[in-house]
């Protein structure tokens, strides 16, 4: 383990960075094949010859997979290539059917690009994006025997309906000049993509099922001396991070690499060129293969795919049907909605700023939407482990749940448990209010009889209030709260137990 | 002339998962050698006016609709395989290679 920190590797070192962020499409179908493109179905259902790689078969591009592969890369500020062609990839492991994955290698459809990501704090990094190109994704391993990973498995199980989905690979340039705030760029440029493709609706972006995966490459260099270029310093031998897939973990693997490879180098050691892999439970990383050469994998051009040649009407066709850019699109909804710098900063690390937007939309106010998303839902969504997306509320339901408080057919309190019986399933917030009768009692003439039950009861209080003691009525308020379970409207039973003792409120 | 070194061949047959023994290096190594010299010959026609092709055929675009189709049922997708096991393909021991 190292006894660096990531501060002290800082310090002595300059890094250089790059990231390899993988997007999984929601298209219908695969890649080259009519099989669904659907998570979560039984193994090997979801695959055809195809993309099972059996001779004679054939791939067919898809047309929509290119349609959202171009309209990523235009967000990312990318040249969109005129005439691009796809390449085979060639390697052996298992989960890959064909022995070659279909990728693109000399002639990406997307190259060029430039993306501005802002930080916490404002600070706007502008990241030089490389290239964003087509390919399919692979297979799933399951290890089988030993403690459940390669080592010492007996034998392996593979799973093809992943198979030949559709993935965009965006590629940055090598990243300088960040130094010490390196990590937070780089979760910043993760988070930014991540953005652009749920604006964009081309996929769920959701990193826990691996929709949004990334390779963090790291090397580091010697500090400059005083009034030398930084940018002089040769860069350094790179390690890449595979498969480091939550935003906290871009943070954290970038933390222990940068330690790592600055103790190496403070020994005298080499850092190896290597690909490691990110280990979440401890958060370190350790050694794969090492990284082979770019032509081991005797790239060429894929001869049963002809090249892809969008026509530039076709480009800016789908130019004019690309969203606001996210960070653009925050600083116009935290002044619409007034947030607060905190306000806004934890609903978009909370991940709930389009369900607060949709809300807004079904006609919540933007307050009272952020209180019940990041309030209630969101301590429920940390209960139960879910991200909050997934629990079964809708911002329809959050506007529905509201314009019921607003319209005082029921209090806060009510609401919450309103709120309880749409998160068990019992409908929507106005079917719950129905069928658990939580609506406040508005009927005067029950709350007065409640309120005469209660002043009966306690005879002394109503002498105290005709005595100018006013506040003594909360003593009443609260019992008749009580008998109706939280349903009366306690500023109405104010009212009514004044009227009785005959004084004015 | 080509001049693939034997230790090139190796290295082919270790990327494709080819177990060779020394005779088949050098056997095979000088075959690979006149298929490589025969492909060569192409480049003495390619004059300057002739681009680099990679398909033949003067076609782009070929798509297809993003609509679904049927998938092969499990046991036909397995049907092929040498073994299977829990609707999965089973494949032996991954030895030195990344998880």
């Amino acid at each position: 383990m190292s006894t660096m920190t990531y501060e002290q590797a800082m310090e002595q070192f300059d890094p250089v960075f790059g990231i390899e962020v993988h997007v999984e499409l929601n298209t219908a179908t695969k890649m080259f094949c009519g099989c669904a493109n659907e998570f979560g179905a039984e193994p090997n259902t979801q695959v055809c010859p195809v993309c099972l790689g059996l001779p004679g078969s054939m791939p067919v591009t898809n047309q929509k997979a290119v349609e959202s592969a171009i309209r990523l890369g235009l967000s990312l500020g990318c040249q969109i290539r005129e005439s691009s062609r796809f390449a085979r990839k060639n390697y052996f492991y298992p989960d890959l059917a064909k022995d070659y994955q279909i990728s693109q290698y000399d002639e990406p459809t997307c190259f060029e690009g430039s993306l501005d990501v802002v930080l916490d704090d404002g600070t706007v990094v502008t990241v030089g994006i490389e290239r964003a190109h087509m390919e399919e994704d692979a297979g799933k391993n399951t290890h089988v025997g030993g403690t459940g990973g390669i080592q010492g498995a007996s034998h392996s199980l593979v799973d093809y309906n992943r198979g030949g989905v559709p993935l965009v690979e965006i590629v940055t340039k090598p990243i300088t000049g960040a130094g010490a705030r390196t990590a937070e760029v780089a979760r910043a440029y993760v988070a930014t993509i991540r953005d652009i493709v749920k604006a964009l609706g081309i996929s769920d972006g959701r990193m826990e099922q691996g929709s949004v995966r990334a390779d963090v490459n790291l090397s580091l260099r010697p500090k400059a001396a005083a009034g030398e270029d930084q940018d002089a310093v040769p860069f350094g031998k790179r390690s890449e991070t595979k498969n480091v897939n939550s935003l906290r973990a871009i943070e954290r693997a970038i933390h222990h690499e940068a330690a790592r490879q600055a103790e190496l180098l403070l020994a005298g050691q080499p850092v190896i060129q290597e690909t490691r892999h990110w280990h979440e439970d401890t958060g370190s990383t350790t050694p794969g293969r090492s990284k082979e050469e770019a032509e081991d994998y005797r790239y060429f051009p894929e001869p049963d795919l002809l090249p892809v040649e969008p026509s530039r009407e076709w480009v800016e066709e789908l130019r004019g049907t690309l969203p606001e850019h996210p960070a653009k699109m925050r600083a116009r909804l935290k002044e619409q909605w007034g947030f607060s710098d905190t306000d806004m900063r934890d609903a978009v690390n909370a991940d709930a700023l389009d369900l607060i937007a949709a809300s807004v939309e079904a006609g919540a106010k933007p307050q009272a939407a952020r209180k019940w998303w990041m309030g209630e839902l969101a301590r429920t969504a940390n209960d139960r482990d879910v991200p909050l997306r997934d629990l079964p509320v809708t911002p329809e339901h959050v506007a529905e749940l509201q314009s019921l408080v607003d319209a005082g057919t029921i209090n806060d309190k009510l609401a919450r448990q309103a709120l309880e019986g749409v998160l068990a399933g019992e409908g929507s917030p106005r079917e719950v209010v129905e069928s658990r009768g939580l609506e406040v009692v508005s009927d005067d003439s029950a709350l007065e009889a409640a309120v005469d039950e209660a002043l009966a009861a306690q005879p002394d209080v109503l002498a105290k209030i005709q005595d100018g003691k006013i506040q003594a009525a909360g003593a009443i308020v609260g019992a008749v709260m009580k008998a109706t379970r939280g349903q009366a409207d306690a500023g109405r039973v104010r009212e009514i137990i004044l009227q009785r003792a005959g004084v004015e409120g | 002339m080509s001049s693939l070194e034997r230790a090139d061949v190796a290295r082919l047959a270790a990327l494709a998962r080819i177990d060779m023994t020394d005779e088949d290096l050098d056997r095979l190594g000088g075959q690979l050698n006149a298929i490589v010299d025969a492909v060569a010959t192409v480049a003495e026609v390619a004059g300057e006016d002739v681009p680099a092709t990679s398909h033949p055929i003067p076609m782009s675009n070929v798509h297809r609709e993003d609509v679904v189709r049927p998938s092969l049922a499990q046991d036909a997708a397995l049907s092929g395989a040498p073994e299977a096991e829990d609707g999965r393909f089973r494949v032996p021991q991954i030895l030195g290679e990344e998880a």
